[in-house]
């Protein structure tokens, strides 16, 4: 047990934040309940896959700047497949379409041997331009049944369904993969890529694996903004900061090797809790960005002291 | 050398390359000038066309009045990345600059405006130091909460002077827009900036310490480098750069926005990259940024021109940003 908190530290200390700030918000707001709950999930969805994809490119030790414009070509692609073909083959073709896109980004930093910043800098405005070209304009629409399987609750009443979605999606992707050879060998190079590859991991595989994954989820993302807004937007959100911020929230260390992806989804739901209490409490939502911006460097700045703590002692 | 390293003729080309960045950058410069003016005849070279003059003096001091603050903003990257950093906040502190100057000056008057916008370019800069050279923080993800926490104040801010109008200083219009013999004069500001940073990098101990901190910080360490020190001081004359270039991009686009120069954030880390500047540290030249700078205007001119929707145009922009990188990684080797 005691191996079990030290192993889980960080999540189990995330995991209490956002219980306290769970009960905060029922202080403030006594009538929040389960509507509120779904509201805050289902805001959180588009979030939490931009930010599970980020978290597994840092784990392999990169990092993904294209998340959001990767999100938007998926988006305008479910918008615009969605009113001329059936749904299922048009959320699989987006998937792929995401999938793809990983790939590429993956492949240009091994194959170029350019930094990935810069890689995925470029990438960043080669998505969002892609994703202007497929819909010039927000249009298009996304089909009934994906608009309403992320809104109400499943099953019982006040377990929000967007909170199922997340958890199935991010499972059926990450726990085969965690628990394959693929895993490791993600862990193994985000590690230390060169004793990896000493080791025999084919270290550029793994490296274009894991974008792949990212570009999964990213498309998971995408899937969900349309589900969300009925519509395709072709510029992309606010979402690479704040996968970014999550991430390194969740325990993730940049640089690559440690950490999971419960510990950045759990930082999602922290980050929208925060955003939802400080509405409730009537401040200016301006100064909630400076608010949430501060705890993100922070906790940022707490979490290296102790980690450079506990290295010295 | 030549005769013991049984080095073949195009390794010996890329060393060459590698020692002297600006050369093959120089060369891509030019090659894009020549498809601007194959592709629109006399824009260049205003003869063609039958006007007087060889090379348009208009189009060349356009060319270097918008690429000036991205230059400047690409300097912050260039110096950051020596030590391995990079300064993702550049953009919102050129923008809160441009926004408290203008703002300010219609209360307060000129020169304390000016002085407030580029203490809130040194606060940022201050607060980007002490998290990276103190907390040990990673410089991304500082510089980006900073850049957050800075876009919050200034719409904090915004509100508070929304009724108090806005004034563009005349000296800010005058480096801006005016022109001294054809050339913009944002020249009589950047070229001592330029020669400073020059200074700074080649001839000063504090150049050195950057080098020698980006290629090994535990070495330069060893060796009795204090470090926060000396990440505190690089940060702060990125943020103070950073709101010099939000000044100068205000006398220019005379307009007050919330987001004025956030669109050169990105450019400017692609000019400094382009011109030759490791991501990783250790490696890098401000006369290649500068290069840099030039060549991503002229791609912008020559994009525009080819009559693309904008998302084509978008998109190439991004592959010939990695087209340039990788080319100059494979020549060179380095990284």
């Amino acid at each position: 047990m005691n191996e079990f908190a030290r192993k889980h530290g960080w999540v189990l200390g995330l995991l209490a934040l956002m219980v306290v700030l769970l009960a905060l918000t029922r202080i403030f707001q006594p009538s929040f309940g389960a509507s509120g709950l779904e509201s805050i999930a289902r805001a959180a969805l588009p979030f939490a896959f931009a930010t599970a994809g980020m978290a597994v490119v840092v784990i392999v030790g990169g990092i993904d700047l294209s998340v959001a414009s990767i999100m938007a070509v998926c988006a305008v692609s479910t918008a615009v497949l969605m009113e001329r073909m059936a749904g299922i083959p048009a959320v699989l073709l987006v998937l792929g379409f995401g999938l793809v896109m990983g790939l590429i980004n993956g492949a240009l930093i091994v194959l170029t041997r350019v930094p990935d910043i810069v890689v995925t800098l470029a990438m960043l405005f080669v998505w969002e331009g892609v994703a202007l070209l497929i819909l010039e304009t927000p249009g298009g629409s996304a089909a009934d049944w994906l608009q309403s399987s992320i809104r109400g609750s499943f099953v019982i009443p006040g377990f929000p369904a967007a909170l199922v979605v997340i958890a199935v999606c991010i499972a059926v992707v990450w726990i085969p993969i965690r628990r394959s050879k693929l895993g490791l060998s993600i862990y193994a190079t985000g590690s230390d890529e060169l004793a990896a590859f000493r080791s025999g991991v084919a270290v550029g595989r793994t490296k274009i694996a894991a974008y792949g994954i990212c570009g999964l989820f990213c498309a998971m993302g995408g899937l969900s903004l349309a589900a969300l807004t009925g519509i395709g937007e072709p510029v992309p959100g606010p979402y690479l900061l704040a996968s970014v911020a999550a991430v390194v929230l969740g325990g993730v260390v940049l640089g690559g090797g440690r950490g999971g992806l419960l510990g950045p989804i759990i930082a999602v739901f922290i980050l929208r809790i925060v955003r939802t209490d400080l509405t409730l409490l009537a401040v200016d939502p301006n100064v909630t960005v400076i608010i949430e911006g501060t705890i993100m460097v922070g906790v940022v700045m707490l979490g290296t002291i102790a980690t450079l703590r506990s290295a010295r002692s | 050398m030549s005769l013991v390293t049984p080095d073949t003729p195009m390794v010996r080309f890329g060393h060459f390359l590698r020692d002297n960045p600006v050369i093959p950058l120089l060369v891509l410069l030019f090659l894009m000038i020549a498809a601007l003016e194959i592709m629109r005849p006399g824009i260049v070279t205003p003869f063609r066309a039958g006007r007087d003059g060889i090379i348009s003096t208009f189009w060349a001091g356009n060319l270097i009045k918008f690429a000036i603050p991205l230059a400047m903003l690409a300097a912050c990257q260039v110096l950051t990345m020596l030590t391995a950093g990079i300064d993702l906040s550049v953009g919102i502190v050129a923008t809160v600059a441009a926004f408290v100057c203008a703002t300010l000056s219609a209360i307060w008057g000129v020169t304390p405006a000016v002085l407030v916008a580029l203490a809130t370019g040194l606060m940022v800069g201050l607060v980007n130091g002490i998290g990276v050279g103190l907390v040990r923080v990673h410089p991304l993800i500082m510089t980006l909460g900073t850049g957050l926490i800075a876009t919050g104040c200034l719409q904090v801010y915004q509100r508070l002077v929304i009724n108090a109008g806005s004034e563009i200083p005349s000296f800010l219009e005058w480096l801006g827009i005016g022109r001294t013999f054809g050339m913009p004069n944002g020249l009589f500001l950047f070229i001592p900036f330029a020669l400073f940073i020059f200074w700074l990098m080649r001839m000063t101990g504090f150049g050195r310490l950057l080098f020698a901190l980006g290629s090994n910080e535990h070495a330069a360490k060893l060796s009795g480098v204090r470090s926060w020190q000396v990440y505190v001081a690089l940060y702060v004359l990125s943020g103070l750069i950073a709101a010099i270039a939000g000044l100068l991009y205000l006398g220019m686009i005379r307009q007050t926005s919330l987001s004025l120069a956030n669109p050169l954030l990105l450019p400017s880390v692609a000019a400094a990259v382009i011109g030759g500047t490791s991501i990783f540290g250790g490696r890098g030249s401000f006369a290649g940024a500068i290069v840099g700078a030039l060549i991503i205007r002229v791609l912008d001119t020559v994009l525009t021109l080819m009559q693309m929707p904008e998302g084509a145009r978008t998109a190439l922009f991004g592959i010939i940003i990695l087209a340039v990188t990788a080319i100059y990684v494979r020549i060179t080797g380095s990284r």
